[in-house]
Formats: C-alpha cells, sequence, structure tokens
C-alpha cells in the first residue's frame, strides 16, 4: 500500500473541505481498502467520515424510511423500525456479503461506489429515493450514471438516503456464489403511482426495467410477466453466468419477488 | 486404566490454534529482518530478453535485488521432479528445467523473476515495480486437452508430452470388449482446483555467518523433505548446516509437502546478504503460485454383460502438469491414479492409459486425495451410467461386483488386505433411508424441485509406504516414518514424531497412542514435530499416512522402552525378566504383586545410582537413558473404503442445486479418536462438494487467471452443506499393529461422484464438475425441450 494521509474528521464541512482530487471518503472501508492494498487505487488523503454523529441513524416515518450514509449494513438489517416499515430493506441489507462487510460497509459507501452488482443501487431506484448530499437532493434516477459512476460532484458528501415506503416490495437475489455480490438483483416495489422493477447485477449499472414495470403495473401477479421478453443485448457476461442466463433469472426472480410480496 | 484409544479425547491443540496462540511462520520475526517481494512474469509465456534492476537497487530501504543470472552464477540448482516415470515405450519421462529465479524464459502467470530485499515489505514492493523485464510474449498453451496441438513449450519436448503411460494390458481388455454385452462410454473433466490453505505459504531463513548455519521457518507438510531438496539439489547449504523449522502450519491439503522457489530463494538470500530474510505470500500470490489439483482430461469405457457383471475397463486421460514437473507432480496422476480407477469392484481386465503434458499454467500436484479422487469419479460415474444404460439399481450393480474375499488381488497393483464392501453399502443405505428416496422425490415434485439421489462406493490406497515398493515405481524418496519416544527424568513424556501436524490433529492422536502404550497420563505426554534439529529424519504428512505409518512407529518405538524398562524392573525387583509383565504403567511380578511404575524406572534410568553404596538399577551392560527410537516401513498401503449417498434438490427455474442430505459410511480400520476422524471427515467432504458444485480454477486463452481472488474463485463456506451424516464400519488394517487404515482424504475422493451422481439423477443428463446454477439450468431446459419434443 502506497502512503497516505488519514484525517478523522468531526463534522460534514471539515470533511468535505479536505477533499480534493486525490482523496477519498473513509466509511467501512469495504471497498476503499481493498483496492488500496490492491494497488487499485492510491490516495493523498484518506477522510474517515465514521466520526460525524449526523451522518448515522436511522428515521422513520409515514411515507419514508432515512437512512443516514454512515449506518452499517448490520444496522439496516437489525432495525425493528426498517423491518416494520420496510421489511424488503432490511432483508436486503441482511444479504449483502457476509457478517464481516455487513459490520463495517455503509449505505453512503455502496451507493458512491455504484458497483454493478451491489444491491442497495437497486432499492434507491425501486423505492424511488432521495440522495441527501452536503449541497443538494439528487432523485435516485439521476444519481446512478454508469458503472461505478454516479452524479455525485468531487468532494461532495452524501448524508442520508430517503426511501419512499411503497404499498408492496421486495428483493429477490441470485448472489454470485464467489463473493455474494448480486449476479441479479431484482427489487419489485408496488407504488400508488405504478411499479418499479429495478435490476441490479446484470447490466453495467442498476436500470430499471420498464418492460416488466410496465406489464406488473398493468397488472400485479407473476403471470403477467411471463410474456415479457427480456432481451440478453447489454447484459453482462462473464466466468460466473452468461448473457443469456442472467436475461432469464431477470425474469425469474422478477416472478419470485411479486410472489412474495 | 481405561483405554484411550477410541475415545473422544479432546483436541489438545485447539486452545493454542483457537486463542490464536499459534505460532506459524510469519509470526517469526528475527533481528535484522529483511522483508522479500518477488517479481513474478504477468505473461503466461514469455522469453526473457533483459531484466533491468538499476533502478530498483536505488530505491529507498532496498537491500538487495537478485535475479535469475545470480542463480545461474552462484550454481543454484532447480526445483525438483520426485517421482521418475516411463512412457509406455519405455522412455524416461521428459522434465523442463525450472530454476529458484528464470533467466531465460517465464512459462505461467506468477513465475518468479527475481526478488526485491528490503528493509521493509512496503519498500520491497514498491522497488520491485522498477524491475523493468523486457519479455517477448509468445503465444501461450493454456487448455489441456490442446496442450499435444499445441506449440511446444520447451524446444527439447515434442508435443508438450511429459510421458505417455501406461498401466494394465490392452490385450487382455480387448478380449474383454469383445465379449461385452454393452459398452459404456464416458467423456469426463475433473476440474482445476486451487488448494487455498487458510494460511499462505511464506518463509523466514537466518543465516549465522560464524557458524555458516541456515535456520529455515517455513510453512511445511515436510521439514525433512525440504531440508534435503534444498541441500541436495538445490545446493545452498549442506544438510548439517540447514535447519528447518515448520512451526505451527496452517493448513496443506498437499500443496505445502515440497519446497518451492520462494523457501530457496530466501535460503540462499539470507546466506548471501547475511541477513535473516522474510517472504509471507499475499493471498493472490497464493492463487497464481501454490501448485493447483486434479485437471484431467478422461475418455473412459466399461464393458459389461446384460446382467451388469463387469468384464474390463479402459481410463484414457490426459493429464496436465503445468507449466513444470513439480515434485509429486508426475505420481499423482499415474501410480496414484491409475490402479484405483478400477475402484472397488472385480474388474478381470484394465488398463489405464496416461499422457501427462505441459502448459502454460501453475504447476500441478497431489492436492487432498492425490489422483484418487480422479480415479473414483472416473469408475464412480461411469458405474451410474451402466446402471442407468442397463437399467439396473445403482446399488445392485455394485454390489454385484464387488469382491467378498479378502486380502483381494485388485486388477492393476494392489492386493487389498481387508474390506467389507457389501457391509458398507448396505449399512450407508440404511443410514442415508434409500428405500425411503421415491417418497421424497414425489415430495420434491409437489413443490416444483427435482430431487436426486447419488451414490458412491470407493476405495483408496493410502498410508504411502513401502520404501522399496515406492521406489521401485519411480519415487526418489523411501516412505517409512520415524518416531522417537523419549522419557524425562521425572517420568513424562516427549514424542518426536517424522510426519507433520498442520491441522490433522497428531498432538491428540499420537499422544493417544503413546499414552495407551505406555501407561502414561496423556496430560504427561507432549508430541514434538516439524523441526529438523529435534527427533529423527521422518517423511512428513500426506497421503493419509502419518498414523498409520508414523503412529505405527511410535508403537514401536514405546515397545522398545517397555523393553528395556523390564530388564531394569527386574533387577530393581530382583527377580528375572520373565517375571515381569508390565500393564498399565506398571512393571508387576505377578507372582509376588511387586511393582515398579514406569516412572520410577525413568527415574532410575536418567539417574542410576544409590545413596551410600555403590550400586547400579540399571543390568550389567545396559545403558543409561530411556529413550527409544523406532523407523518404520510397513508391508503395504492402506485401504479405507466405504459408501456415499448424497441427495439434492434442483430449481430447475434457477439450476440451484441444494444439498439436502448427506451420508457417509467410511471404513477407516481401528479408530483412535473419533472426534478428530469425523472432522477430517467434514473437511475431505467440504472440499470433495467444493469440487462438485463451486470451485473451478479458469485460466483465459491468453493463459491470465481468471479465479485469482475470493471474488471469482467459489470457495464453499459453511452454509453450502447440509448436516454430514456420519457412519463407520469397521475392517482392521492388517498391515500395522494399530489396524488403522488413514481417513483425511477420504470425503475429498468419494464426494464428487457422490454430488455429481445425485445432480445426474435429477435432472436426468450429463454435466461436468462443477455443476453450476448456469450450467444445471442449461441442462433443465435442454431436457425440457427434448421432453416435449418426445411428447
Ligand atoms: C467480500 C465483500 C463482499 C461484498 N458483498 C456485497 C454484496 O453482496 N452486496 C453489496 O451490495 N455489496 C457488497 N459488498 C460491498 C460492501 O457492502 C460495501 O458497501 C462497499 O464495499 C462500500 O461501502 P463502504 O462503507 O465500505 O465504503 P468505503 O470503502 O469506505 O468507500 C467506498 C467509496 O465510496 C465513497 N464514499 C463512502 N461514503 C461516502 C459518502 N457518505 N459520500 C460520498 N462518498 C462516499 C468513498 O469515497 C469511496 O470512494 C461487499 C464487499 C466485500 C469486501
Amino acid at each position: 500500500m502506497k502512503t497516505f494521509n488519514y484525517h478523522s474528521t468531526k463534522d460534514v464541512k471539515e470533511a468535505t473541505k479536505l477533499a480534493s482530487s486525490s482523496s477519498a471518503f473513509l466509511a467501512g472501508g469495504m471497498t476503499t481498502i481493498p483496492s488500496m492494498k490492491l494497488g487499485l487505487a492510491s490516495y493523498k488523503d484518506i477522510i474517515d467520515i465514521k466520526r460525524i454523529k449526523k451522518l448515522s441513524g436511522i428515521k422513520v416515518s409515514a411515507k419514508s424510511v432515512t437512512i443516514g450514509s454512515t449506518t452499517k449494513h448490520v444496522e439496516v438489517a437489525n432495525s425493528k423500525e426498517v423491518k416494520k416499515a420496510l421489511p424488503s430493506l432490511s432483508a436486503l441489507a441482511e444479504g449483502i456479503g457476509d457478517p464481516q462487510v455487513r459490520n463495517r460497509g455503509t449505505i453512503g459507501g455502496s451507493i458512491a461506489n455504484n458497483d454493478p452488482s451491489a444491491d442497495y443501487p437497486s432499492a434507491c431506484i425501486a423505492l424511488n429515493a432521495t440522495i441527501h448530499t452536503n449541497n443538494r437532493k439528487i432523485s435516485a434516477d439521476k444519481f446512478f450514471t454508469g458503472m461505478f459512476e454516479t452524479s455525485l460532484k468531487k468532494g461532495e458528501l452524501i448524508e442520508a438516503i430517503e426511501f419512499q415506503i411503497p404499498e408492496k416490495s421486495c428483493y429477490q437475489k441470485y448472489p454470485n456464489p464467489a463473493s455474494r455480490y448480486a449476479i441479479v438483483g431484482v427489487y419489485v416495489a408496488k407504488h400508488k403511482s405504478g411499479v418499479n422493477v429495478a435490476v441490479t447485477g446484470a447490466k453495467s449499472c442498476v436500470y430499471n426495467e420498464k418492460n416488466i414495470s410496465n406489464a406488473l403495473s398493468k397488472n400485479f401477479s407473476a403471470s403477467s410477466i411471463d410474456n415479457v421478453v427480456v432481451s440478453s443485448s447489454g447484459i453482462n457476461s462473464d466466468i460466473h453466468a452468461s448473457a443469456e442466463y442472467r436475461a432469464n433469472m431477470v425474469k425469474v426472480f422478477a416472478k419470485k419477488a411479486v410472489e412474495a410480496c | 486404566m481405561a483405554s484411550l484409544v477410541g475415545s473422544r479425547v479432546e483436541r489438545k491443540e485447539d486452545k493454542k490454534l483457537l486463542t490464536g496462540r499459534g505460532k506459524y511462520t510469519a509470526d517469526v520475526t528475527f533481528a535484522h529482518q529483511t522483508y522479500a517481494y518477488f517479481v513474478r512474469s504477468p505473461h503466461a509465456r514469455a522469453q526473457i530478453k533483459n531484466v533491468d534492476i538499476s533502478k530498483a537497487v536505488k530505491a529507498s530501504g532496498v537491500v538487495s535485488v537478485l535475479t535469475g543470472k545470480d542463480i545461474v552464477n552462484d550454481k543454484i540448482g532447480g526445483l525438483i521432479a520426485g517421482w521418475r516415470i516411463k512412457s509406455e515405450d519405455g522412455s524416461d519421462m521428459k522434465v523442463p528445467p525450472h530454476p529458484p529465479l528464470a533467466s531465460e524464459s517465464v512459462n505461467y502467470v506468477g513465475d518468479h523473476v527475481a526478488v526485491v530485499i528490503a528493509e521493509s515489505l512496503d519498500e520491497a514492493r514498491n522497488a520491485a515495480e522498477l524491475v523493468k523485464v523486457d519479455y517477448k510474449v509468445l503465444k501461450a498453451v493454456v487448455k489441456t486437452d490442446e496442450a499435444m496441438k499445441s506449440d511446444n513449450i520447451y524446444k527439447d519436448i515434442p508435443k508438450n508430452l511429459c510421458f505417455d503411460w501406461l498401466l494394465g494390458d490392452r490385450a487382455k481388455v480387448k478380449e474383454a470388449f469383445d465379449k461385452a454385452d454393452k459398452i459404456i462410454k464416458i467423456d469426463l473433466i475433473n476440474n482445476r482446483l486451487i488448494p487455498n490453505a487458510m494460511e499462505p505459504r511464506a518463509a523466514n531463513a537466518d543465516y549465522n555467518p560464524s557458524t555458516e548455519e541456515i535456520t529455515l521457518y517455513t510453512t511445511s507438510q515436510n521439514p525433512h523433505l525440504a531440508r534435503i531438496i534444498i541441500s541436495a539439489f538445490n545446493g545452498v547449504a549442506p544438510e548439517n548446516k540447514l535447519r528447518v523449522i515448520a512451526p505451527d502450519v496452517g493448513g496443506g491439503f498437499g500443496s505445502k509437502i515440497y519446497p518451492y522457489a520462494e523457501e530457496v530463494v530466501c535460503s540462499w538470500a539470507a546466506k548471501k546478504i547475511e541477513r535473516p530474510v522474510k517472504w509471507v505470500a499475499d493471498r493472490t500470490e497464493s492463487f497464481l503460485s501454490d501448485c493447483h489439483g486434479r485437471d484431467h482430461v478422461t475418455h473412459a469405457e466399461l464393458a459389461v454383460k446384460n446382467d451388469g457383471t463387469f468384464l474390463g475397463f479402459k481410463n484414457e486421460t490426459i493429464a496436465n502438469l503445468g507449466a513444470y514437473a513439480s515434485v509429486f507432480g508426475t505420481v499423482t496422476p499415474t501410480y496414484l491414479f491409475g490402479p484405483c480407477a478400477t475402484g472397488v469392484y472385480k474388474m478381470p481386465a484394465a488398463y489405464s492409459n496416461v499422457k501427462a503434458v505441459y502448459t502454460n499454467t501453475a504447476p500441478v500436484d497431489a492436492y487432498r486425495g492425490a489422483g484418487r479422487p480422479e480415479a473414483t469419479y472416473t469408475i464412480e460415474t461411469l458405474v451410474e451410467k451402466a446402471a442407468r444404460e442397463l437399467g439396473m439399481d445403482p446399488a445392485e450393480i455394485r454390489m454385484k461386483n464387488f469382491p467378498t474375499q479378502f486380502p483381494f488381488q485388485q486388477t492393476l497393483v494392489h492386493s487389498v488386505d481387508s474390506g467389507d464392501y457389501v457391509g458398507g453399502l448396505k449399512k450407508a443405505m440404511e443410514v442415508a433411508d434409500y428405500k425411503g428416496f421415491e417418497k421424497r422425490k414425489r415430495d420434491s415434485a409437489s413443490k416444483g424441485k427435482l430431487r436426486g439421489i447419488g451414490l458412491c462406493s470407493y476405495f483408496e490406497a493410502c498410508g504411502i509406504a513401502p520404501s522399496p515398493v515406492v521406489m521401485m515405481l519411480g519415487c526418489g524418496i523411501g516412505l517409512w516414518e520415524s518416531a522417537e519416544v523419549r522419557f524425562n527424568p521425572t517420568g513424562n513424556v516427549t514424542v518426536f514424531t517424522g510426519s507433520h501436524s498442520h491441522g490433522q490433529g497428531h498432538d491428540t492422536t499420537f499422544a493417544q497412542i503413546a499414552a495407551d502404550q505406555l501407561g502414561v497420563p496423556i496430560e504427561n505426554i507432549e508430541i514434538s514435530h516439524g523441526d529438523t534439529d529435534k527427533g529423527p529424519f521422518g517423511y512428513g504428512t500426506y497421503g493419509s499416512r502419518s498414523l498409520t505409518v508414523g503412529g505405527t512407529a511410535i508403537v514401536k518405538a514405546c515397545d522398545k522402552i517397555v523393553a528395556k524398562g523390564k530388564k531394569v524392573a527386574a533387577k530393581m525387583l530382583e527377580v528375572s525378566e520373565s517375571d515381569v509383565e508390565f500393564k498399565d504403567g506398571e512393571f508387576i511380578v505377578a507372582k509376588s504383586n511387586k511393582k515398579k511404575t514406569i516412572g520410577e524406572i525413568a527415574f532410575a534410568c536418567y539417574l542410576p545410582g544409590t545413596y551410600g553404596e555403590v550400586k547400579s538399577p540399571l543390568p550389567e551392560g545396559e545403558e543409561p537413558g530411556l529413550k527409544e527410537t523406532s523407523f518404520f516401513d510397513p508391508v503395504n498401503f492402506s485401504f479405507p473404503a466405504g459408501s456415499h449417498i448424497c441427495e439434492v434438490e434442483v430449481d430447475p427455474d434457477t439450476g440451484k442445486v441444494e444439498l439436502v442430505k448427506y451420508t457417509a459410511v467410511d471404513d477407516f480400520g481401528t479408530i483412535i479418536n473419533p472426534l478428530v476422524v469425523e472432522g477430517q471427515v467434514h473437511g475431505g467432504l467440504a472440499q470433495g462438494i467444493g469440487q462438485a458444485l463451486h470451485e473451478n480454477c479458469h485460466y483465459d486463452d491468453s493463459g491470465q487467471l481468471v479465479t485469482a481472488s475470493y471474488m471469482d474463485y467459489t470457495m464453499p463456506r459453511a452454509d453450502n452443506f447440509p448436516n454430514f451424516e456420519l457412519g463407520f464400519t469397521c475392517t482392521p488394517a492388517t498391515s500395522n499393529p494399530l489396524g488403522t487404515k488413514g481417513c483425511g482424504e477420504a470425503g475429498a475422493i468419494a464426494a464428487p461422484p457422490t454430488v455429481m451422481n445425485a445432480v445426474m439423477n435429477a435432472i436426468g443428463t450429463e454435466i461436468s464438475m462443477p455443476a453450476t446454477a448456469e450450467k444445471v439450468w442449461k441442462a433443465c431446459q435442454k431436457m425440457k425441450k427434448a421432453n416435449s419434443e418426445a411428447a
């Protein structure tokens, strides 16, 4: 690992002021530290944001669940309030990686990183989330812009993620057997305004599978997915799963999700 | 005193290992320590045109940078192939040079080119980036079944063929096949695996310039072998000037049997720079450069009669050796594979023909089971297919062909001393509720799941030994084992063994044996291994040999202690030796009930005098001290056997295979400690199931290792397994006094065909390992299509 300066920050202002083009925020470190150790990334400044109290915690209202950016996966998985208001979200958190990862990894780190097979981005899309940063609010459909890319500006800090509580929802994931990231993850959420079917793992970036969303908006039942065609073009192919298989699993897991709603 | 053999004594070593008090090679740091980082080839195949170290030597903290040229200049010998195999045409195997640091060519991604030694690991690693190697990249040979048709990697080795070996009689096989009612054929791939010991390999060598001694700490299953190879073949230091210590070792599974380039280089470099040199592999290096396992492409045929009787067997295999012939790389796909490929059956005629090929991949060597998993997978999937094609029950066809008379002369090599294959399979069927399967299958079907059942009956040859036999077959070393039993003056005992424990629980099992033999409480017995300066030469741990060979050496050494003790007791008790009996730690004179404890005898042996008079407790001519050594070379291998049954549920929509039930009934002969044995079975099963369902080493066409981390290489995890149901039968081995047979590898040998037979039974078609969800899903789709077309 290359040497770097470590800063432990107390508030958002201090953290964002230190940020530069060669810095990274340190939340759970589950992505940042391995990439530094493997020599895939190096930074001049590492800005630890875990001690900023304001960034951590869960707030539930009648309409939404708001989660602070440094809240760990294990906290979301175990939260009684989330389990009650939005059980699909706590179930998603419980299915991330392994206990070590869940005990350190954070929601803010996960969506800032926007790994194409991460779980949380699908929740953001399905649950019409709003990303609150230190200087603006970004709606989820504008946030995830590409593989490992978001609309965050350099040094912009995610403070919280606000999820809309739907009528019904369910997340179904086919985990990569090695890493346990999603080979395909499908988040189905039925809102008053319509159904969102967010898919992760299948393409270079999370997306709303409009064909299935539309079919379900018309008729919210597993059988209405049967005749939807999910094309394998643009779908990822690697040693773990071909595009053909992934495309089929999008449908299979969407059905499973609807059935389990 | 109750016998400890057979009881579930808790593992003595676990307190240390589970509380972080183990001492591993990486925990050893010397004064004036330096750190090594290896420059490795990023290419699968290339010529080295130039290595420029000028920038690296000037980098911060760098002590020395050494390259292949230095190896040549210092006349350091290459790594060796330890087993000589001849081809069918009588020619010797062809082995390319394997220098510890390459100077002319690199032959797999991860091959060693240079080493940077610095004051800290970070400095060594940073400077390694400054070593500029000028490569001429060549087209890599990657695939096992294409190696013979590809460019020659080494100019003197045509078709990349190391040897083309035959065991068996082609003419007799032809005769048998001509008489057959039916010939069952199968094409198999035995997938390449990466061992993944929990502790990565490591070496730390210290050199003392005034005594000229090197002390090498290393992660070895076999420190004595490391010493003899590094001395006699690499020529780093004479044997008496090289001490090798393998302290606690965190797993090996075969990958740590022999020394690698890194240990040789650290020892040599420590002498050169006169400072200790430490190297600890990071996980990526482990993936790239630990020897891998398996990697066979096999075509096999079984000639049968319509009633299911086996007439003959053919096995045509291409085995991938990787880029170099590793120490046991050549025996693994031959003598450890070929003989066992006829399985646990009467097989009137058989041959195994193995072509071993070089490719631009990491060397392949023994990995838990070494050859026997490949053999068992071949015959057991073939037998299952025969049952399917003949419309017979898979248990019935097996029963029909089991030998029932022992000793049983197996077709290709082995004379199997004992066994009860029929009893084993019957017991497995009972434990697994074989009869109830059809109902469970219907229950699964009602949930939309396909349920399958799979069987495997195996035997294997382990307890790897008789030296004259293995040396006749080409082994470069003997395979006996040693023990030294040393009483301390106060009556407790240290047992030195030439084998090595790297997780198997020898500290407990061996102490149980010594406790029973000597009548000394187990707490008073210490097992010592892993240090060439302590105890006699030995051959280490692999091939499920430690207990049958090494444990027997302990028994024999204890016998000698008791024999001497009897003489001393007789003198002390003033009776004749024949009047003394030894039982439960006491030398007793039956007539008078006079006795001496073995502790008193030990004391007397070390303090042989009496206050106030000149009187020795030792008989005339008897030397003081109480310490005996034994070197045990058994007359035969040992032959564990068993039957495993597994049930899977397949989700046809996703292809996911769930292992719902796994039964293993094994015959390991006498069981010393059931707790330890069950642990060994569980571990072996996890590895075998890993091979069947999860693990796969994948190189791309250019020879880059795609599965070089846990993000891509699927290690099985606890939640991938059901509770294993274990059972045992026991026919003691006759080749050693304990009657033990070895249990370390059985799980990894039996599980792959058991699981695959279940998967294939569920989906109704053949499929290769690992049975990943996508493969199974595709097979289900194919079957669905075929069924609907048929209907
Ligand atoms: C073995 C393993 C398995 C995993 N499995 C899964 C899985 O199954 N599913 C899954 O979804 N994920 C998985 N992950 C990812 C994990 O869940 C983490 O969420 C992820 O690694 C990043 O979160 P972190 O808190 O560790 O971020 P860090 O590593 O600390 O940071 C990652 C990046 O995000 C930026 N960042 C962090 N916080 C903020 C913020 N508040 N505002 C702006 N930028 C920020 C940092 O600058 C950095 O660039 C796995 C990780 C590992 C190591």
